[in-house]
């Protein structure tokens, strides 16, 4: 086995060794059962969102052939909680609460990767190599779309707006347990296609006019991979809401650890390093600090720290 | 033969290529040359299919580019572009290594990887194979590239300006290398130069771009001539002989 399987192999037992202490620490006698589904599930959620924000980074900046740049910076998960957010207003809690969550979940997939890959897809189709102009316009839309969702909220009813503050804020203390198993049907889907697409990525990652002339079809895979990138942050975003700069930590170590551009290695790397970072940070908050913090503020406030070192460091390119 | 009938070109309102028809022959080795901005870069990119061709059409080998599918014109020509690559996790041996993957998609055979090795020894590259993208100097990254386009293996290759930051020696070596596939090699090359001695010394065909028009097109003998370069630059050039060639110098 050569390097990257090693590693790969060591990030595979490091997470059984977390997923045992986090199923298994503190059981008591009583109901075992009981509480071992519970954190079954949340373990469950735990991975697929660290697998979810892990690959959809890693595949933006490749099709973005940027390091700085992460679907939150470019407003993917804004996009998503404004989507919510019409919805409740255009339907009424009411209403909204009654629709099936797995067929609401999987048509706001749709409508997010539609529209994703139509804001997005004609900024990046050219190689994204003004890079300025697309970090503007990223933080722009995410911007609008953040303030849109806003003033939807300010103009709805309280008990409305209850239901899209769920999905507005971070917690990996409230996971929605009833999208699980599409959850992970989704997120399965999108990371066996980005792995097929691997190594087409590699050739992505050279730049598009070295992909073009090898005869890469360019666009259709910056499209493919837009889509993919708008279903998993779909997914996360639903699960625990959005998380700004841990795909940006996540991506940066990836690249660092596996010390190659092959995302083969790079993208199950990716995965697996945020799967480590949030079932043993979520161990640490719940079950030592007795969650006297949020694991969500502490990711975006090393995530943010860890993005001024790249950048400090010109690690960035 | 690539044929270049009618092609137009406009970025915004500036319009960089008027009208041009030209064919740039087969088993030749092609210079295009002019000063800045007259369009040799975009009608070089055009060909490569780098740019989406906006009027006129382009064959390479009867080889319609607009229609063709990508995949198989990467096996008809190999074309050296801009050089973006974010991958700085990555050898030179494994770049080079994607110059095969036209052929094989992802799954090298054995005799990918000779060539790619016999790809990296044309370059000198082989001491460096093993170094990360990030670690070498920009002549040698430069020299990486065009060992990628070289193990690409096409009737075709077209390089854009491949003689930057290359200094003296691997410059020479480099149009050696070009001549040789064309003499022995029974291929095809068109390259954007500046420096015309280079051109004099070791084009068979030289296509002198100037405003978005073919200025003139013939052998260097023809067309590397006083009159013609002093016309196409707007600058009094003067040209010498060595060794039968012409030589333009700048500086008389």
């Amino acid at each position: 086995m050569d390097r990257s399987g090693w590693m790969l192999a060591g990030l595979v037992a490091l997470l059984a060794a977390l997923s045992a202490l986090w199923m298994l620490q503190g059981l008591g006698a009583g109901n075992r059962g009981f509480v071992l589904g519970l954190r079954a599930g949340k373990l469950a959620a735990l991975v697929i969102v660290g697998a979810a924000v892990a690959v959809a980074t890693v595949l933006f900046q490749t099709v973005a052939a940027n390091r700085v740049l992460t679907p939150s910076i470019m407003g993917f998960d804004a996009l998503y909680v404004l989507i919510q957010t019409t919805l409740v207003a255009s339907f009424g809690t009411a209403a909204y609460a009654g629709l099936p969550a797995g067929g609401k979940f999987l048509s706001e997939v749709a409508v997010m990767t539609a529209l994703a890959c139509l804001l997005f897809g004609t900024l990046l189709a050219r190689g994204g190599r003004d890079v300025p102009r697309m970090i503007l316009t990223g933080v722009i839309l995410g911007v609008m779309f953040r303030a849109m969702a806003g003033f939807l909220g300010r103009i709805m009813d309280p008990s409305e707006f209850a239901v899209v503050q769920s999905v507005s804020f971070a917690s990996f203390n409230r996971v929605n347990a009833d999208l699980l198993p599409i959850a992970a049907a989704v997120t399965a889907l999108a990371v066996g296609l980005a792995l097929r697409m691997a190594p087409r990525l590699d050739v992505l990652a050279l730049g598009r006019d070295a992909a073009v002339s090898l005869g890469l079809r360019h666009q259709a895979l910056v499209l493919a991979a837009l889509a993919l990138v708008s279903a998993l942050v779909a997914v996360s975003t639903a699960l625990v809401g959005p998380v700004a700069f841990f795909g940006l930590i996540v991506a940066g170590l990836a690249h660092a650890l596996a010390r190659t551009a092959r995302h083969r290695v790079l993208l199950p790397a990716a995965a697996l390093i945020a799967a480590c970072l949030l079932v043993g940070g979520q161990w640490l908050f719940e079950r030592q600090l007795g969650q006297a913090a949020t694991l969500s503020v502490v990711v975006e406030f090393a995530g943010g720290l860890f993005f001024l070192y790249l950048l400090l460091k010109g690690r960035i390119r | 033969m690539i044929q270049i009938e009618g092609v137009s070109h406009h970025i915004g309102t500036a319009q960089i290529l008027r009208d041009i028809s030209t064919s740039l022959p087969e088993g030749r080795l092609t210079a295009l040359i002019g000063p800045n901005g007259a369009g040799k870069s975009t009608l070089l990119r055009l060909i490569g299919r780098l740019e989406p061709l906006q009027a006129g059409r382009i064959t390479v080998d009867e080889h319609d580019v607009a229609r063709c599918p990508t995949g198989c014109l990467a096996r008809v020509m190999a074309i050296l572009g801009q050089q973006t690559a974010i991958a700085s996790r990555l050898r030179l041996s494994e770049l080079v290594g994607f110059g095969r993957w036209p052929h094989h998609q992802g799954r090298p055979s054995a005799d990918d990887h000779a060539r790619v090795a016999e790809a990296l020894d044309a370059f000198a590259l082989t001491p460096l194979a093993g170094r990360f993208l990030d670690e070498v100097s920009g002549g040698q990254a430069q020299r990486a590239h065009i060992a990628m386009a070289f193990a690409q293996d096409t009737p075709w290759l077209l390089l854009d300006e491949p003689l930057n930051n290359l200094d003296m020696s691997h410059a020479r070596a480099l149009m050696v290398r070009l001549r040789g596939l064309v003499a022995d090699g029974g291929r095809s090359v068109a390259m954007v130069v500046h420096e015309i001695n280079y051109a004099a010394a070791w084009a068979d065909h030289v296509v002198a771009m100037k405003d978005g028009r073919i200025f003139a097109t013939g052998a260097p003998a023809e067309v590397l001539t006083e009159e013609v370069l002093s016309a196409l630059y707007d600058a009094s050039i003067r040209v010498g002989q060595h060794h039968g060639r012409p030589l333009v110098l700048h500086h008389a």
